[in-house]
């Protein structure tokens, strides 16, 4: 996984609420069995106006945002589907950082798995960057892993939360399934224990099923 | 000792071991694995050189793209049928086993879990599908993950995760004839909010939950996801353990014995503390109908389709109207007066046979009207047989609906089964985001008895008062 440190882009904003994964990236590009290529479904039934053309107010079909890395979003992004095929999209597409006041669950897991870095700041800060992409072309903006902070040209300084664990994983771009196999000794004997002491949840899937 | 909760006692009896920051390795007991979230995931570990640990643990079944017409004829689409292959390729490779497509276990993967007794109280269960969350209904703790979490339960049978909160959704006394789960979840999340439940378990608690059955439970916990939660539990008791006494894969004599045991010990400890509590009365709560592009965009059939021009809140005035202007309503219409062009019954919300059952019921002697297209896709292949044992296929033939072959099916139409732009449906099941059942359709989320009766009538009906 691609390490997170100190990104510095032009940030693109996408002023809707409650933006689902179905919208993301809709499901007939979830058929693929690569996690690549993936930027060609992005956004891909708002991108278009209902004759099939592109639309061109759609803000990633405008040319002021083809390269923007940092993505500006409103409350409850990435609801619905647990489909990691979202993140990947927006990765495809160039995004290493989403801010956005509140994100969904499952979403937000999922671009850590990515070496993208889900920030969530107040919605009046939001608000405010919302303003400053508007008014400014090329609006660029610098997210500080490490200062936990977002920094703005004007010289403001936005602070944000981010649990340790994930913060430290996502700097050293550490692959968290290595890290958990650095631990195989003491699962292992969490199995010992739980087989004695529940025996019933290691029933063996494939001896039990049901007849075909 | 401290007075706990269901979560607290499973997600304790889980922890392999915790990071200062409280991020935990929690054992997952059991691992479902279908065929969209888990080709990458294979992919990883062949690359890494790794092995599942346990693939004893995971079941596999392809459900979202399987077609719902004839399982004789091959796959039209290519790329669906590859998709497929490479699902039953990789269960063959890793030692998985697979339910395949023309298996009469086969279903949605939600279905045939409790079904074959796979899910059982205490366990942790995720899958790559954020409706993982039905399992919970058996007191269990299960919940959606990404495919790169389903990489790592199968390398390592663990999951970092943080210890979410908690919130207690308690429904009191007895609900309206005709009233179902699913009107009791879309109202409380028409009352939580889409992001209400966000970092939370939900346990639900009172008299009303205490009724349901277990398919009615499961029906509860399903949407869980769409109120924000990724899981949602019922505490188990005589009725979770007579549904699950004789399943296949339920344990037998002297294991059960000791399972039933563990299970009894399961239930929330009077006093233990929540970090949130909503309360509903289960009299308040009409025949639900969506009328928007969210679960939470829901109102009583008796209500009418709100108006934006009354709305002071800007933001919610906005997305009021954008809804209103995809889903082609006029603001303060009655619901009654919304004609449907398409009704769909199946998906992992309502689709095991007592949603069937019920449907049948109310389809019976009647017919479904002329410009209606009306489906029914059982959850599995257990529930479509049991089905024709009953006769509930002749009942739906007989007025005027389809009655097809097990799957996910238009609940997110990524196989034949899609709406066309436009087209109008109500549906059983559990999202009606902007073209989630074909791009430009427009789905209005109900119960199985609402959806019968609109399709019968053309337009939403109030069922506490259809004959």
């Amino acid at each position: 996984m691609d390490a997170f440190t100190t990104l510095t882009g032009m940030v693109a904003p996408l002023d809707r609420p409650n933006v689902d994964t179905d919208q993301i990236i809709p499901k007939q590009f979830l058929k693929t069995i690569k996690r690549t290529g993936l930027r060609e479904g992005l956004f891909y039934d708002w991108r278009r106006r209902k004759d099939g053309s592109q639309d061109p107010t759609f803000f990633l079909n405008q040319p002021r945002y083809q390269q923007a890395t940092i993505l500006l979003a409103r409350d409850n992004f990435g609801c619905g589907s647990s489909r990691e095929h979202a993140p990947w999209a927006l990765l495809d597409q160039g995004f290493r950082c989403i801010l956005a006041p509140s994100f969904a669950d499952i979403f937000y897991n999922n671009c850590f798995q990515n070496g993208m870095l889900p920030v969530v700041l107040k919605g009046s800060e939001i608000q405010a960057l919302f303003e400053s992409v508007g008014a400014h072309d090329g609006y660029q903006l610098t997210v500080d892993l490490a200062a936990q902070r977002v920094l703005t040209p004007e010289g403001t300084a936005y602070h944000f939360e981010i649990d340790p664990f994930r913060k430290d994983c996502l700097y050293r771009g550490l692959d968290a399934i290595g890290l958990t196999l650095q631990h195989t000794d003491q699962i292992a004997q969490y199995e010992q224990r739980r087989r004695t002491q529940s025996p019933w949840l290691f029933q063996d899937v494939a001896s039990t099923a049901g007849p075909a | 000792m401290v007075a706990q909760t269901l979560f607290d006692k499973i997600w304790d009896e889980h922890v392999v071991r915790a990071e200062p920051d409280g991020t935990t390795l929690l054992y997952v007991d059991r691992h479902l694995v279908h065929e969209v979230t888990s080709p990458q995931a294979f992919e990883g570990l062949t690359i890494a050189g790794r092995v599942p640990r346990r693939p004893g643990a995971a079941l596999a079944v392809p459900d979202h793209n399987v077609p719902t017409t004839d399982r004789g004829l091959a796959i039209a689409d290519p790329v669906s049928a590859k998709q497929i292959q490479t699902l039953q390729d990789n269960c063959a490779a890793f030692g998985i086993t697979y339910f395949g497509m023309n298996d009469i276990r086969q279903g949605v993967v939600h279905i045939i879990g409790p079904e074959q007794g796979f899910t059982l109280p205490g366990m942790t269960i995720v899958c790559g599908d954020s409706h993982t969350s039905t399992h919970g209904a058996f007191g269990a703790l299960a919940f959606g993950i990404g495919t790169s979490e389903v990489e790592h339960v199968l390398a390592t049978q663990c999951l970092l995760q943080k210890r979410p909160k908690t919130m207690e959704i308690r429904v009191e006394g007895q609900l309206s004839p005709r009233c179902s789960a699913k009107d009791v979840i879309l109202a409380i999340i028409g009352k939580i909010g889409t992001a209400g439940g966000t970092g939370y378990v939900i346990e639900y608690t009172g008299s009303t939950i205490r009724a349901l059955s277990m398919e009615g439970r499961m029906t509860l916990c399903n949407m869980s996801i769409e109120g924000g939660a990724r899981a949602g539990m019922v505490a188990p008791d005589d009725s979770t353990i007579a549904y699950i006494k004789g399943r296949p894969m339920a344990p037998t004599g002297a294991l059960w014995d000791q399972a039933v045991k563990a299970w009894r010990e399961l239930a929330t400890d009077p006093g233990a503390r929540y970090d949130a509590v909503v309360e509903l009365r289960a009299e308040t709560i009409a025949p639900q109908v969506t009328w928007g592009t969210s679960p939470g965009m829901v109102t009583g059939v008796d209500g009418n389709v709100p108006d934006p021009q009354t709305m002071n809140d800007e933001k919610l005035r906005q997305a009021t109207q954008r809804a209103l202007e995809y889903m082609a309503l006029t603001p303060g219409m009655p619901i009654r007066d919304i004609q449907i062009d398409k009704v769909f019954i199946g998906s992992c919300t309502n689709a095991r046979i007592e949603d069937l059952r019920l449907a049948a019921s109310f389809a019976k002697g009647k017919h479904v009207a002329g410009r209606v297209h009306a489906m029914v896709v059982p959850g599995s292949g257990l529930v479509k047989q049991q089905a024709e044992q009953e006769g509930l296929d002749r009942i739906f033939k007989e007025s005027g609906f389809e009655w097809r072959e097990a799957g996910c099916s238009m609940c997110l139409a990524m196989n034949a089964d899609v709406l066309q732009a436009g087209e109008r449906c109500a549906s059983t099941s559990n999202r009606n985001f902007e073209g989630r059942q074909g791009a430009g359709g427009r789905t209005h989320l109900v119960s199985p008895a609402m959806a019968v009766a609109a399709a019968i009538e053309g337009h939403f009906v109030d069922i506490r008062h259809w004959s």
